[in-house]
């Protein structure tokens, strides 16, 4: 059963003759428990896909379905309990004024939860963080440590969908390996689902199983990591990105 | 030929906690080649490019034997002289172009700018000299590109009208902090293989600081690995893959590949010797 199904998604900005369309006509859908990669050059529209979704971009129309259920315009609270969201920037993606403490006990908190305490501990052993950062603000953690964070407060609702938008791009190569590490680990202990925005090939093809190309703002190739690993892209463009990161 | 020798080289900072060293006795030289330095965060490469400038503030401190440009060392001159090299001797591109171009000025006015104080001429010399700049750099429709500011312009375009600008002057050695790592993959080749043909056509000596591992492997002739301020290895950029020190091999291990699918990658396991171990040179 398909966990998310998305089919023929629009996302556009702006009124008029300032309207840009950032997505056209994206249609994918996504298994339980599979890793689903979005790959393309800036401005494609991969990441509008991932914000189309939480709600963040709100002109929008197509489907989107949940687990079985469509979205609507308005996002419901129980929608954010099934899908989360891990951003790009660690350094921006975290209230500089609150504390690690803060940040999750309050996620917890407006997730209906009332062993915040408890919960708080589980959360930080889950990403591999542990008590000591428990009382830390943003500027004492490193990149690696606030992203281990912002990955905390995602799994906070217990969701079943991930969203990653480059989780890893503001990161050194080492510190890389370590979240994509603690990413598999998650995903194979809480069966998470996941749809990964990257434009580096190496790092959707280790952790995604299919992906889509994505080129000026529509879907050009839906494929198969091992047709990728095997040089058989189909669309001209997948072939070029290919080139580049291979021969990289 | 040697276009620069840097020799124990340290930038210092007072803290708090006392003096922090961002760079600990790097020695280097440089010809007519590709140098490239890597490291993660915080190894002090992007601190050993401003330091050849002199661009590091106080209370920041530059300490070195010598860092001696054609005879001279840059460390004693005095700060007249200096501007002399920074842009006309010695250039710098840096990592993002948004940051890095006035934004209340058009591209062209800022190319003829670059042109007048390097070569004194005359307006409309300096016009026709900016369209050239603009098209080696590959740039189209160089007329328009002129007419346009810096937020029109897309981040490949404006990495590549910082390259134009940095060369108007003809310095002899462009040092590139990160010049691509704000840009696309397919637009970083681009860029690349266009600083590349302008560097070796021109005979120049090129610092290419870089956290890519791959694309220094690929791109240069000789590289500096760097951590905590030091240099723990050099080689050969074409032999990176075979290189000998844990922590470069741990960094090449650490990268995912799509020809070779692992369920887990490599973790770096950092060792305290590989900071306590004196700085490799980097002379040729």
């Amino acid at each position: 059963m398909s966990m998310l199904e998305i089919r023929g998604l629009n996302v556009w900005f702006g009124h008029g003759r300032d309207r840009v369309d950032a997505v056209q006509d994206a249609t994918f859908s996504v298994g339980e428990g599979e890793s689903f990669g979005l790959v393309g050059e800036s401005g494609s529209g991969k990441s509008t896909i991932l914000r189309a979704i939480t709600g963040l971009a709100p002109q929008w129309d197509g489907s989107i379905t949940v687990d079985g259920a469509m979205l609507i315009q308005k996002r419901v609270k129980a929608f954010y309990k099934t899908v989360q969201m891990v951003f790009q920037d660690p350094y921006a993606s975290l209230h500089p004024r609150h504390s690690v403490d803060a940040v999750l006990g309050e996620t917890l908190h407006l997730h209906g939860f009332s062993d915040i305490d408890s919960r708080v501990v589980k959360l930080l052993d889950d990403v591999g963080l542990g008590q000591k950062f428990r009382f830390r603000y943003p500027h004492q953690l490193s990149g690696g440590q606030r992203q281990r964070v912002a990955i905390a407060r995602a799994l906070a609702g217990e969701p079943r969908i991930l969203l990653l938008d480059e989780p890893t791009s503001a990161l050194d190569v080492s510190v890389q390996a370590e979240i994509l590490n603690l990413l598999t680990d998650l995903r194979a202990e809480h069966g998470l689902t996941y749809v990964m925005v990257s434009h580096d090939l190496a790092v959707v093809g280790h952790m995604c199983a299919r992906l889509a190309v994505m080129k000026d703002s529509r879907i050009v190739e839906v494929m198969d990591v091992d047709n990728l690993r095997q040089n058989r892209a189909q669309h001209p463009y997948s072939q070029e990105l290919l080139r580049n990161s291979i021969g990289a | 030929m040697t276009l620069l020798d840097v020799e124990n080289l340290w930038v210092k900072f007072p803290t708090r906690q006392g003096i922090f060293d961002a760079v600990r006795g790097v020695s280097f030289t440089l010809g007519k080649e590709r140098l490239g330095i890597v490291g993660e965060s915080g190894s002090g490469k992007s601190m050993t490019g401003r330091a050849i400038l002199r661009l590091i503030r106080p209370p920041g401190i530059v300490e070195a034997d010598h860092v001696s440009l054609g005879g001279h060392n840059l460390l004693e001159l005095s700060e007249r002289d200096m501007r002399a090299v920074r842009g006309q001797r010695i250039s710098m591109v840096m990592q993002d172009p948004k940051f890095s171009l006035n934004p209340v000025m058009t591209v062209g006015d800022q190319l003829i700018e670059a042109y007048r104080l390097a070569h004194k001429s005359r307006r409309r010399g300096a016009r026709q000299a900016s369209l050239d700049a603009l098209s080696s750099v590959s740039i189209r429709d160089p007329e328009r590109v002129m007419r346009a500011y810096p937020h029109e312009m897309s981040g490949g375009m404006g990495q590549r009208i910082m390259i134009a600008m940095m060369l108007i002057p003809g310095p002899q050695i462009l040092i590139a902090d990160e010049p691509t790592s704000a840009l696309d993959v397919s637009v970083q080749r681009q860029v690349l293989s266009i600083m590349d043909d302008l560097v070796t056509s021109r005979g120049m000596g090129l610092i290419f600081i870089s956290h890519d591992l791959n694309l220094v492997a690929d791109f240069c002739d000789r590289v500096l690995i760097m951590y905590a301020g030091r240099v723990v290895e050099v080689c050969q950029a074409d032999k990176l893959h075979e290189a000998t020190h844990p922590y470069t091999r741990g960094l090449l291990n650490s990268l995912p590949r799509l020809d070779q699918p692992r369920a887990k990658l490599e973790v770096l396991k950092r060792d305290p010797a590989w900071s306590d171990a004196p700085s490799v040179s980097g002379r040729a």
